[in-house]
């Protein structure tokens, strides 16, 4: 019962959404739109559960005082004061007040300062900080030890350095158009292949999926 | 640039400055950045999710008017299913329950995984299987120059390639003999493009670390310095006690670096 009812229903619901797909009907469509109406709103129930699960550990930290238990502090500070922003807000009379059902704490001045001088500059900054790591990874990794690294290492180092102004104009014309033909030609291929293997590989996971074959969704228990 | 405006690019600069922290160790200053960036973040989506998913494809549809306790008289009282299907996934906080928590998530999977179907083979394996047969420009090969030459052998390489590199991830056969051979080609192919894409992934990140060195410089430092400004003083302020935040942190980690060593230098008696 507690695990047949939820396989049943993994093949009822994806049995249908496969044939819904082949069938023009206005009631197929109908039910179709219906139906990812029903998966969007449990989607963002649980997306709640996650955001409950952050405040839940975060006060389980802050409680029993685990290491650097004062950042989880900072961590509930900033999500609630950004929660309190977004639905605090002024009306067209400049009158401030709590508004659930329209998105006036969107528009608040505060919760689009959150957005731009915090959440923004911090993750710009992380992706940024990445770029010493991958160069670093590279240092290590790209050495032209074969036939298979050299290639790597060329079409990387032709594709980073194609907008070095120190190369001068025709060796820079020449170098943006190799490396745009990488892109284009060996890069498209590569590419191309991966994707049709990943789209095959998805539907053979949906499959079992649906079949029942794999359960991992379902946890234990 | 007003003095409220000055103050929050200050605080992105200053978040800034303790995300580039972490090149030299995790510090404090990251650890706070970090944990102010999950904090804001999910905060974010909350309000995001609350405004542009739940009140209009939700709430909006069960009231009819504007008194909301009568939603079983709403024209779409059918939308109270996925709503309460929704509350069921919070069983899982639940021991004895939490099986319950299963059929909502079976019935996303479910209609999920139904989607995705025909909507990836249709997408992404045939889009891709109908480009690779596109038709080849045979009057490509007379061009002049070697690049023109390149080029019109460009769309041959490119089925070759999609071919091989199909056949090099195809393991239920050994790589051996003639399949073996293209399973090279493959290989080599797929080298190439690796390379080629992680060049772009590095370029991609430098243009990032560009854009915050312009904004530590343009937005901030600059401003900072502007004599003209009226907030020219709390500007300075405001500017010298970033920098001497972080003087004083390398001075600690000087500090701490010399008195270790000193430590280590003494001989045990």
């Amino acid at each position: 019962m507690k695990r047949q009812i939820p396989v049943l229903l993994v093949f009822v619901f994806g049995v249908f959404m496969i044939f819904q797909y082949f069938s023009p009907h206005e009631y197929s469509e109908w039910i179709y739109k219906f139906l990812m109406d029903w998966i969007y709103i449990i989607g963002i129930f649980a997306m709640a559960l996650g955001i409950w699960s952050l405040i839940h550990v975060s006060y389980d930290k802050i409680k029993n005082k685990r290491h650097d238990w004062g950042y989880s502090v900072v961590t509930l500070a900033a999500l609630f004061i950004m929660m309190f922003f977004g639905i605090t807000g002024f009306d067209e009379n400049g009158e401030w007040g709590f508004y659930f059902m329209t998105q006036e704490g969107l528009t608040n001045p505060m919760f689009r300062n959150f957005f731009n001088h915090i959440l923004v500059p911090i993750e710009t900054t992380m992706f940024s900080l990445l770029a010493f790591f991958i160069s670093s990874a590279a240092y290590r990794a790209f050495r032209a030890r074969n036939v298979l690294a050299t290639m790597l290492l060329v079409s990387a180092l032709v594709v980073m350095l194609r907008f070095n102004p120190y190369f001068g104009e025709a060796v820079g014309l020449y170098m943006n158009k190799i490396a745009a033909w990488l892109l284009n030609v060996p890069n498209m291929a590569a590419k191309r292949a991966i994707l049709i293997g990943i789209g095959l590989g998805m539907v053979g996971t949906a499959l079992k999926v649906v079949l029942g074959i794999e359960r991992g969704y379902m946890g234990k228990g | 640039m007003e003095f409220g405006t000055f103050l929050w690019t200050t605080l992105g600069a200053v978040l800034t400055l303790a995300i580039f922290s972490f090149l030299y160790k995790d510090n404090p200053f990251y650890k706070f950045a970090e944990h102010l960036v999950v904090g804001v973040s999910a905060g974010y989506w909350a309000v995001i999710l609350w405004h542009n998913g739940l009140v209009p494809n939700l709430l909006e549809r069960l009231r009819d008017g504007d008194w909301y306790l009568g939603w079983l008289n709403s024209s779409k009282p059918w939308y109270l299913i996925p709503a309460i299907l929704g509350l069921l996934m919070w069983t899982r906080f639940s021991k004895k329950y939490s099986w319950i928590s299963r059929w909502p998530i079976s019935m996303y999977i479910g209609i999920a995984t139904g989607v995705a179907i025909p909507l990836e083979m249709s997408n992404r394996v045939n889009k891709q299987l109908y480009a690779a047969m596109s038709k080849i420009h045979w009057d490509n090969f007379f061009g002049h120059g070697f690049l023109d030459t390149a080029a019109a052998y460009s769309e041959i390489i490119i089925i070759i390639g999609t071919i091989a590199g199909l056949i090099y991830f195809f393991f239920s056969k050994a790589h051996t003999g003639a399949f073996g051979t293209i399973a090279k080609i493959g290989i080599y192919i797929l080298m190439i493009g690796f390379g080629a894409s992680f060049g772009l992934t590095v370029m991609a990140r430098i243009s990032l670390f560009i854009q915050r060195i312009q904004f530590m410089h343009e937005d901030w430092a600059v401003v900072a310095f502007e004599e003209t400004n009226p907030n020219y003083g709390w500007f300075q302020f405001f500017f010298w006690l970033v920098g001497f935040i972080i003087i004083a942190y390398i001075a600690r980690e000087l500090y701490v670096y010399i008195k270790n060593r000193d430590k280590q230098m003494v001989k045990p008696s």
